[in-house]
């Protein structure tokens, strides 16, 4: 795929993770374009779910290198503790086992992930307290970006509802709106498919591939659904034990060797 | 439908559970009532009182019997799920209705209380007792409803808003309307320097250093004895003034008096009405404060936090901040009713600050149902109100409460009135598309 040879979006060099003597992820280095899937895909243990975690604030990596790219900023997310990955670098995640607000309403889930923008209008909680203008108009402007992503992922009808009640299926979708609402530039999805039926999976890669083409964001894919991988993502990295064995369109991993021995056990 | 396929109750299986639970009790009663303590010339003697661990195991066997019976014979082995969730959906519907209604009359009810014909200075007494822990009740609700932060010393801040008043007031003779600022300052200082290396502790290990927090707190009061006065505590608290005029029978020379200025006879019951108009005012402010909080980002940042810590931070919310400011406003609020209680007693002594306190506020909390105004005020009712009503009952005073709490857990394990609502909406409430699909 062509990339204008633009700078990277996202640029991970050397990234080693250990956790005492077990080494969950061994020098990898990939890039992640703008407006493009990149799916990360691996056994299970592959240290997959430990890229996330390195990417987004909550390990920080033993070694390595990672460079956000944003066109007008750059951000090395290693040196960045937490929830500032979200605020300042404007990465967002979801998580492998559902992570909501359960207690809250649909609509508060998307809200809260607004939470800056509104604690800036509402100047620190003074101005909303005061019940100044500023913070109604920004709290309309939250209610209908989430009534936006609301539409998308089809849970309109159940804004009102605590998330926790929802289906399987539309605590996913939830999950991936509240990520949405954040107003990322990179959106790393931990196994949204993941519990899905074949109908729900469906209507998520349309979801997903709505998100690149209409928001043009980058976007990071934890997918264990070969046949979903090869038909939505521009680029592919396959991790194994913690090491990068392959890297690029979808027709090249087809083919490639290694990746065939990975996933159809070492004697193939 | 359900009687006819209901097995025969298994009676042996019944004696055996309620055995083990007289067993317990006996266990327990043995220590507790069995053997007393008393003061005998040249030291304590033990004294034996059998016939009340007689009575303490029989009554629990009875009562454990009666229990599962009751259970065996109401509740169908399995309830399913389904209706369930409609029988809480009702009650949610129920207490919604209800809190819209009762919220409104009980504030009137309370505005109204000292001039109805039955009050008496006794009744505005414990209404003013229970208003004061309604507002503590209140502040506790934002840190441990809202935020979901565990504190189990959150009577460390009431003490130091109950000092901060004194020592004010005696080192710097500032009044009352000076000082209460001040105080609520202070404790949500207080708030911000032990929260600031404790918070990020999760669940069990904050309770244990709040609770610690609370002892130390306890301790310096009582031993540094110059400043505070350790165990003889404070007296000669200054009286609140109504705006500079003083509730005082003697009238100063050149100035007046709350009676003088409105024509009034002197009565000793204006201070105590107005001191009760005071608490009610600052557990109104506490109250409409935390309902304000509620729709603002910080308020809905802290009931995520309660949720899931991990999301939150993956959203950009940074947990520190957001936790500590529940934490100092909780205490800020402790700090107020603190120095409401200074300036009433008048007296305050390390004493009125142990451990029991900040497990009653909460209780009242939790009993109420974690998040919940209007549970915090029937639960403040039942516990505190309850208890000075069981005065005359002595030493079964403590056990009336816990078997009241016991029973609610067992009835109702969230709390009396555990019902969120949503801060805000899409729809209207009726709006209930569960319904439609159930109905179709
Ligand atoms: N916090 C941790 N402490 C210790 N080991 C961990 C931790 N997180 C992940 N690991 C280990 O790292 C390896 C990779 O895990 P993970 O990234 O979750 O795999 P994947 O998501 O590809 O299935 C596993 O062996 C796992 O046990
Ligand atoms: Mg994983």
């Amino acid at each position: 795929m062509k990339t204008n040879a633009s700078i990277p979006l996202l640029t991970v060099e050397h990234l080693t993770m250990r956790f005492g003597g077990l080494v969950a992820i061994d020098d990898v280095s990939f890039t992640v374009q703008n407006a493009e899937i990149t799916a990360l895909i691996g056994p299970n243990g592959a240290g997959k779910t430990t890229v996330f975690n390195c990417l987004t604030g909550f390990y920080t990596p033993t070694v390595g290198r990672l460079t956000l790219n944003t066109g007008t900023r750059r951000y090395l997310l290693e040196r960045m503790e937490g929830f500032h990955i979200n605020k300042h670098a404007s990465v967002a995640r979801t998580f492998q086992n559902i992570r909501l607000f359960p207690n809250m309403s649909v609509l508060e889930n998307l809200i809260v992930a607004q939470h800056n923008r509104l604690m800036r209008a509402s100047w620190m909680t003074i101005g909303g307290l005061l019940g100044l203008p500023g913070y109604q108009k920004a709290q309309k402007q939250a209610v209908d970006l989430a009534r936006y992503w609301l539409d998308k992922v089809e849970l309109t009808d159940h804004a009102d509802v605590d998330a926790g009640n929802l289906p399987y299926g539309a605590q996913r979708r939830l999950e991936i709106a509240r990520a949405m609402c954040t107003k990322p530039v990179l959106l790393c999805l931990d196994e949204p498919a993941a519990g899905l039926n074949p109908k729900e999976s469906a209507e998520l890669n349309q979801l997903i591939s709505y998100i690149k083409n209409e928001h043009r964001i980058g976007i990071i894919l934890i997918e264990h659904d070969m046949s979903v991988v090869m038909k939505i993502s521009d680029h592919i990295i396959v991790l194994d034990h913690g090491s990068k064995i392959a890297d690029g369109t979808p027709e090249a991993i087809k083919e490639d060797p290694a990746v065939i021995a990975a996933y159809l056990g070492e004697e193939a | 439908m359900a009687k006819a396929t209901r097995p025969p109750l298994n009676w042996l299986a019944l004696f055996k559970e309620s055995g083990v639970a007289a067993l317990i009790a006996l266990g327990l009663s043995i220590v507790m009532f069995g053997l007393r303590t008393v003061d005998q010339q040249g030291g304590l003697g033990v004294q034996t009182r059998w016939s009340w661990v007689v009575f303490a195991v029989v009554s629990v066997f009875i009562g454990r019997l009666v229990l599962a019976i009751y259970r065996e014979t109401r509740q169908p082995p399995h309830t399913p799920s389904g209706t369930q969730d409609s029988e809480q959906n009702r009650f949610a519907e129920f207490v919604r209705k209800i809190s819209k209604v009762v919220a409104p009359l009980l504030i009137i009810f309370a505005i109204a209380l000292p001039f109805l014909p039955f009050s008496s200075r006794y009744i505005i007494d414990v209404a003013t007792l229970v208003l004061t822990y309604i507002m503590l009740g209140w502040g506790l609700n934002i840190v441990v409803g809202l935020a979901g932060l565990l504190d189990l010393g959150y009577v460390a801040f009431y003490a130091v808003g109950a000092y901060s008043y004194a020592l004010l007031a005696y080192y710097f003779d500032f009044s009352f309307w000076i000082c209460l600022p001040l105080a609520g300052i202070f404790a949500a200082t207080f708030g911000i320097i032990l929260g600031f290396p404790v918070l990020r502790l999760r669940g069990d290990y904050l309770a244990i250093v709040t609770l610690g927090f609370g002892e130390i707190i306890r301790v310096v009061l009582i031993n540094w004895y110059t400043f505070t006065g350790g165990p003889d505590g404070l007296s000669s608290i200054p009286r609140p003034s109504f705006f500079g005029l003083p509730f005082s029978r003697r009238v100063p020379e050149d100035s007046e008096t709350f009676h003088t200025f409105f024509g009034l006879d002197y009565s000793s019951m204006h201070r105590i009405i107005f001191l009760y108009f005071l608490i009610l005012a600052l557990a109104l402010i506490t109250n409409f404060f935390t309902l304000r909080m509620r729709k603002l980002p910080l308020g809905r940042a802290w009931e995520a936090l309660r949720e899931d810590e991990t999301a939150c931070r993956s959203l950009g919310i940074n947990p520190t901040n957001t936790k500590l400011s529940a934490f100092a406003i909780g205490a800020g609020f402790a700090g107020f009713a603190g120095s409401f209680f200074a300036t009433r007693q008048g007296f305050i002594s390390p004493e009125s600050f142990t451990f029991i306190e900040s497990a009653v506020i909460l209780a009242i909390v939790v009993l109420g149902g974690m998040g919940s105004q209007l549970g915090v005020v029937i639960a403040s009712i039942l516990l505190i109100g309850g208890t000075e009503l069981f005065r005359g009952l002595e030493e079964f005073r403590m056990i009336t409460f816990g078997g009241l709490m016991v029973a609610v857990m067992v009835w109702k394990p969230r709390g009396l009135l555990a019902h969120r609502d949503p801060t805000l909406r899409l729809h209207a409430p009726s709006h209930t598309p569960e319904s439609h699909k159930s109905n179709t």
